[in-house]
């Protein structure tokens, strides 16, 4: 059972940051996964009065304070424009709105979990995250660090264009997903992102070769079943109590090429321009 | 430390532990529609309203509610009451244990939405576990007071 001895509500991320460097301090976000831990928190540091719980929409990209709600993410009609509704996809299987009020993007994506769809989401879009001592980082580069004690402030969507695709398996609806999967087909070429395997999610580069024939929707399906295989094969699966690792490969190559097949739909053109 | 909260529609100030428990501080306060289900933030049954968005309070901190308005059923039984009647009127709950929660949710569901299509109501809801029903009969519930709704009841809250 999560115990928590002094409860702060910081007034500046100064402040935040300085608390979270003391070992038995937390930030929180939703607490929605701690609390399933029997953590002994000295100091629990709330960023709920900093607020950052907005989403801005800029020029050139959206600002998404660490203390946004997955179900603020699922309502949002600009960035569900951007990303083809894959945001809104890819949250509204999570157990359900009430839950989705609490869940913060921050918690999510500090976390870096596994069975995480918010990683897998954000990973296919141009997406960085703010640090408050680390800067501006892309999020790849964020989930393949380790946890430390700076503070995510802020996740900034840039409003790059690209096609985009979100996948996920759940063995019951509300559960974690057993599989994700992400695809995007932007100028810079095609990705694939592959989460909850049940490792957390990583990115494969789709070879040049097929950005063309994806963009101009000519893949026919016994190439988008081969470039589903060669993605799947590149992509690591482990075992958990949702699902065993080879299940969970078939079921890449799966929804890899439903997903490859989606991507070049209308000639992979939309919101291309 | 000292919180205070807005409890349906009635202020209190007070000390509370820091690892406080939402759910548990409305119980303490004789808001037994709140209910402990899951413990894993799963099974909607501890529904209330924070700010009038339905969260989970087995999953919120009572500090973090300082300052917040909370709405549990005993402040909304009006709405509850009207809508309720639909969902008995189909027997479409057995031990009626996930009930106040399922009210909860379908409140707020009404109040975002006031005409919901099935996909719609079933998203909405999908946080709502009830053990004893196949959830049919509270969809029927929920159909036959959309459609009352529409011929003149009275108006949901919006």
């Amino acid at each position: 059972m999560l115990k928590i001895k002094e409860y702060v509500r910081a007034e500046s991320l100064k402040q935040a940051y300085e608390l979270n460097q003391k070992r038995g301090n937390r930030i929180v976000g939703g607490i929605l996964w701690m609390r399933m831990s029997s953590a002994q928190i000295q100091t629990a540091i709330d960023l709920a009065s900093l607020g950052l719980d907005q989403i801005e929409e800029k020029e050139e990209e959206f600002s998404i304070g660490c203390m946004v709600t997955l179900r603020q993410l699922e309502l949002h009609e600009e960035l569900n424009r951007l990303s083809q509704g894959i945001i809104r996809d890819s949250v509204k299987d999570i157990v359900g709105v009430q839950f989705r009020n609490l869940a913060t993007i921050g918690g999510s994506l500090f976390g870096r979990f596994g069975f995480s769809d918010v990683l897998t989401c954000f990973l296919a879009l141009d997406t960085y995250v703010e640090l408050y001592q680390g800067g501006i980082i892309p999020l790849a580069e964020f989930a393949d660090r380790e946890r430390d004690n700076d503070i995510l402030v802020r996740v900034i969507v840039k409003k790059t264009p690209g096609r985009h695709v979100y996948l996920a398996h759940r063995n019951t609806k509300t559960d974690f997903p057993v599989l994700t999967a992400a695809l995007l087909l932007d100028a810079d070429g095609a990705r694939a992102v592959v989460g909850a395997r049940p490792q957390k999610a990583m990115c494969v580069k789709i070879e040049d070769m097929w950005k063309e024939k994806l963009e101009n929707g000519s893949c026919t399906p016994e190439e988008l079943k081969k470039l589903a295989e060669t993605l799947a094969a590149q992509i690591p699966t482990g075992s958990n109590m949702r699902a065993g690792a080879e299940y969970r490969k078939h079921l890449a190559k799966v929804l890899l090429r439903r997903g490859l097949a989606d991507l070049q739909k209308d000639g992979g053109k939309q919101n291309a321009d | 430390m000292q919180i205070s909260i807005q409890l349906n529609g009635r202020k209190i100030t007070e000390d509370v532990r820091p690892d406080l428990l939402l759910i548990d501080w409305v119980r303490e306060h004789g808001c037994y529609s709140v209910k402990r289900g899951c413990e894993t933030s799963n099974c909607g049954l501890c529904t209330v309203f924070l700010d009038e968005k339905p969260v989970l309070s087995c999953s919120v901190l009572a500090a973090r509610a300082d300052g917040h308005r909370v709405d549990t059923l005993e402040g909304l039984q009006e709405e509850a009451s009207e809508f309720g009647a639909f969902i008995a009127d189909q027997g479409a709950e057995q031990c009626g244990f996930c009930n106040p929660g399922m009210i909860m949710n379908a409140i707020a569901l009404f109040r975002e939405n006031v005409d919901p299509t099935d996909d719609e109501i079933r998203e909405y809801l999908a946080g709502n576990l009830c053990r004893c029903s196949g959830y049919e009969g509270q969809l029927r519930g929920i159909r036959a007071f959309i459609e009352y709704k529409k011929k003149g009841g009275a108006v949901c809250r919006q």
